[in-house]
C-alpha cells in the first residue's frame, strides 16, 4: 500500500498544484497551532494552581475553634471554643480514618529568638511530631521532634534553615542551644519546606514542652490531621465525625457553623482537580474544533481538487485503476498534507509556549507552559485521523467517478 | 475469405443485449438487442450517426458501462454484473483505449503517459519507463518522450494514445473516433498505424462515423437506433496491405 511508486503518484500531483497544497496544509498547521498553544496554557494553568497546593498535605483536614453562634440546651451563644489536650486525645482515639494527627499551640506575643549576641523573631509552632506529615516538611540536618520530645517535655527545637542562616551564618546549629523569650532550647534538627521563604523561618517546639514552659496549660489552638486516601465523601463523613465529637464536648449546635471551622482540603483539592479536568476538556473541545474547522477546509479543497480531476481519474480508471487504487491516491494525499502541514503546525505551537514561557515570569496561576509527549503523540495521532477524515469523503467521490461520464466529449 | 472458413473463438460476443438510460422520468432505449460477434484479429469498424448507440455499445464493449439483458463475451470469459475492481483489472489486462481527444493525462510527460497502464499493473517504474520508450518508438516519437502533452500536435498526441493502449499488451484496441479530432492526412497516417498494430495480431474495433476511415478497415458494422443495420466486409481489395516487416518484428518481439 505504501509503495514508493504511489508516493512518487502523490508528489507529481501535490507538485503541479502548489498553491492548492499550501493552503490546505495552512489550515490544518493553523488549527494544530491552536490546539497545541490552548493545551499548553491549560498545562500552564494546572501547573500554576497545583503549585499553590505544594506546600501542605492535599488529604489534610484542618479544624480550628471559633465562637458559637446558636442558643444550645439553654446555653446563650457568643461563647468561645478552646480546644485543649483531650480533644486532641478523643480525635485521635475515636475518629476513624485519621491517619497522622497533631495539635498546634502559639506562643502569646513577640518572640525574641537568641543566640549569641544575635536576637530574631521567628514563628514559633508548638507541635506534635506528626506535624512532619501535615506540612512537607523535609529534614535537611538531624531530626523531626519524636514521641519522647513529648513525653518527657524536652526542649528541643527543630529549625528552619533560614533561622539557621540568620542565627548561626554557616556553623553548625545541631546540639547548640537557642533562647526563646529567654529559655534554652537545644536544636536537634534543621529542615526545609518548599512552601517558600516564610515557611522555612518557622521553629518547631514538642507542644507538651512549650505548654508547660509559656503557660498554655492544656490549651491547644488548632487540631490538624490527614486522612490517609481518603475519596472526598469519606473525608467529609471523617469531618463530621469530627465535628459532633467536639460538639458533644463543647456544648455547641453541630450545626452552629461559627463555632469551630473545619477546612477539609481532599474537597478543596478535588475542587481543584475538577476544575483542571473541567478546564482541560474544554481547551480540547475549542482545540478540537479548531482543528475541525481545518479538516472541512482540507476536505472541502479536496472535494474541489477531485472535481478537477475528474477526467485524469476517468482515465485512470480506464485504464485499469481499480476504485481502491482511486480512494488511495486521494486518502494518502490527504493524510500527507495534514500530517506535513500538521507538523509545521506542532513545532509553531511548542515555539509559541516557550515564548510563553518565556514572557511571562511564572505568576501564581500561570506557570510553565508546555507540552507533553502524550499530548504531542495525541495531537500527532489526532492528525493521521483528521487527514484520513478530510480525504474520505472526496476519496469515495474519486472512487465513484464513472469513466464514461469522465470521458464524454464536450 | 478464406481466413474465415475455419473459424476460430470469438473474441467478442454479443448476444441479445440491450441497454436502457434513466433521463429523469424519460427512458432512453439506446441498444435494442445487438448480435455481435468479433474474431480475434479482426479489424472492425462500427458507423452510425450520433444516437444511434455506437458510443454506449463501445462502453458496454469496453467495460465502462453495463447492459440490462443479454450475454457479453470478452476472450471467453462472461461480462454480467461485474464489481467495479473486478472491471478494472479485466480492462487492464485484455482492453486498450484509444480516444477522439485523446484523454492524455496533462501534467505527465509523454513517457509517463504511455507507461501509465503499467502502473497500474504493478510493473516497477524502471521497466515500464524502459518499455513505455520502446513503444514510444514504436509509434515514431522515440525523440518525444519527455514532452508534455500540449508541446505535441494532435496527431503526435493520439499516437501516444495508441502506445499507451498497447503498453499492456490488450487482446483487443476499442478506438471511439480516433481521427475525429485531426485533419485528413493525419488521419490517413494514423489510421495506417492502427492497422499495423491490427496485422500484429491485436483485434481491433474502431468507432467512426467517417466513411474514409471505415473502408480502411476489414469489417464494417451500421447501427441505427440501438439495432444493427448492416454488417458487411470490405473487398479484399481494399484489405489492410501487409505490416511493414520491422515493425512486425517489434511486435512479435514484444507479444
Amino acid at each position: 500500500m505504501f509503495s514508493l511508486d504511489t508516493w512518487q503518484e502523490i508528489f507529481d500531483t501535490i507538485s503541479k498544484n502548489k498553491l492548492r497544497t499550501l493552503l490546505t496544509g495552512f489550515s490544518v498547521a493553523w488549527g494544530i497551532l491552536m490546539l497545541i498553544v490552548l493545551l499548553g496554557s491549560g498545562q500552564g494553568l494546572s501547573r500554576g494552581v497545583e503549585y499553590g497546593f505544594r506546600d501542605d498535605a492535599t488529604n489534610s483536614i484542618w479544624v480550628r475553634s471559633g465562637q458559637t453562634s446558636v442558643p444550645h440546651k439553654g446555653l446563650r451563644p457568643g461563647r468561645n471554643v478552646q480546644f485543649t489536650n483531650d480533644d486532641y486525645d478523643v480525635v485521635k482515639s475515636g475518629v476513624r480514618g485519621v491517619d497522622h494527627i497533631t495539635s498546634r499551640f502559639f506562643i502569646r506575643g513577640n518572640v525574641a529568638v537568641t543566640y549569641g549576641d544575635r536576637t530574631s523573631s521567628f514563628n514559633i509552632r508548638s507541635v506534635h511530631p506528626d506535624h512532619q506529615y501535615l506540612e512537607k516538611t523535609e529534614m535537611v540536618d538531624g531530626r523531626f521532634l519524636n514521641p519522647m520530645d513529648i513525653e518527657e517535655h524536652r526542649k528541643v527545637a527543630v529549625i528552619g534553615v533560614r533561622v539557621k542562616d540568620q542565627l548561626f551564618r554557616g556553623k553548625d546549629p545541631i546540639g547548640e542551644y537557642i533562647r526563646i523569650k529567654g529559655v534554652p532550647f537545644q536544636v536537634v534538627g534543621v529542615f526545609t519546606d518548599i512552601g517558600g521563604e516564610g515557611e522555612q523561618e518557622v521553629i518547631y517546639l514538642p507542644i507538651s514542652t512549650s505548654q508547660r514552659t509559656f503557660g498554655g496549660a492544656n490549651r491547644v489552638a488548632m487540631i490538624m490531621m490527614t486522612v490517609g486516601d481518603a475519596t472526598v465523601p469519606e473525608s467529609q463523613a471523617i469531618a463530621e465525625d469530627l465535628k459532633l465529637r467536639i460538639a458533644e464536648r463543647h456544648d455547641f449546635d453541630p450545626n452552629d457553623a461559627r463555632a469551630v471551622f473545619i477546612s477539609n482540603a481532599v474537597e478543596g483539592f478535588q475542587r481543584f482537580v475538577d476544575l483542571m479536568g473541567g478546564i482541560r476538556m474544554f481547551v480540547w473541545v475549542i482545540g478540537v474544533g479548531t482543528l475541525l474547522a481545518g479538516v472541512v477546509g482540507v476536505s472541502n479543497i479536496m472535494l474541489i481538487a477531485v472535481k478537477e480531476r475528474t477526467k485524469e481519474i476517468g482515465i485512470r480508471k480506464a485504464l485499469g485503476a481499480t476504485p481502491w487504487s482511486v480512494m488511495k491516491l486521494v486518502l494518502q494525499e490527504a493524510v500527507l498534507v495534514t500530517s506535513v502541514a500538521g507538523y509545521f503546525g506542532l513545532v509553531a505551537g511548542v515555539g509559541v509556549l516557550e515564548l510563553m514561557a518565556g514572557g511571562l515570569r511564572s505568576s501564581d496561576f500561570f506557570k510553565d507552559p508546555a507540552v507533553d509527549f502524550k499530548v504531542a503523540v495525541s495531537a500527532t495521532a489526532l492528525l493521521v485521523l483528521a487527514g484520513a477524515i478530510a480525504g474520505f469523503f472526496p476519496a469515495r467521490r474519486a472512487a465513484a467517478i464513472r469513466p464514461v461520464e469522465a470521458l464524454r466529449d464536450e | 475469405m478464406e481466413v474465415r472458413s475455419n473459424p476460430a473463438p470469438a473474441m467478442l460476443s454479443l448476444r441479445g443485449i440491450h441497454k436502457t438510460y434513466s433521463v429523469g422520468a424519460n427512458r432512453l432505449h439506446v441498444l435494442k438487442g445487438i448480435d455481435l460477434t468479433i474474431a480475434p484479429g479482426e479489424l472492425v469498424s462500427i458507423m452510425g450517426a450520433s444516437g444511434s448507440g455506437k458510443s454506449t455499445l463501445l462502453n458496454v464493449l469496453g467495460l465502462l458501462d453495463n447492459y440490462d439483458t443479454g450475454e457479453y463475451y470478452l476472450d471467453g470469459q462472461l461480462i454480467k454484473d461485474l464489481s467495479e475492481t473486478k472491471s478494472a483489472v479485466l480492462r487492464s489486462q485484455l482492453l486498450g483505449f484509444v480516444f477522439q481527444s485523446f484523454n492524455l493525462i496533462h501534467f505527465k510527460t509523454a513517457v509517463e503517459n504511455v507507461a501509465l497502464p503499467l502502473y497500474y499493473q504493478g510493473v516497477p517504474r524502471r521497466e515500464r519507463n524502459r518499455l513505455a520508450e520502446e513503444y514510444l518508438a514504436r509509434v515514431g516519437l522515440a525523440d518525444r518522450a519527455g514532452h508534455l502533452p500540449r508541446e505535441l500536435s494532435g496527431g503526435q498526441q493520439q499516437r501516444v494514445a495508441i502506445a499507451r493502449a498497447l503498453i499492456a499488451k490488450p487482446k483487443v484496441i476499442l478506438a471511439d473516433e480516433p481521427t475525429g479530432a485531426l485533419d485528413s492526412q493525419t488521419s490517413i497516417e494514423l489510421m495506417e498505424t492502427l492497422r499495423e498494430i491490427n496485422a500484429s495480431g491485436v483485434t481491433m474495433l474502431i468507432v467512426t462515423h467517417e466513411r474514409d476511415i471505415a473502408a480502411l478497415t476489414q469489417r464494417v458494422i451500421r447501427l441505427r437506433d440501438g439495432r444493427i443495420e448492416g454488417d458487411e466486409r470490405n473487398q479484399p481489395a481494399q484489405a489492410p496491405v501487409p505490416a511493414p516487416p520491422a515493425l512486425a518484428e517489434v511486435s512479435a518481439g514484444l507479444s
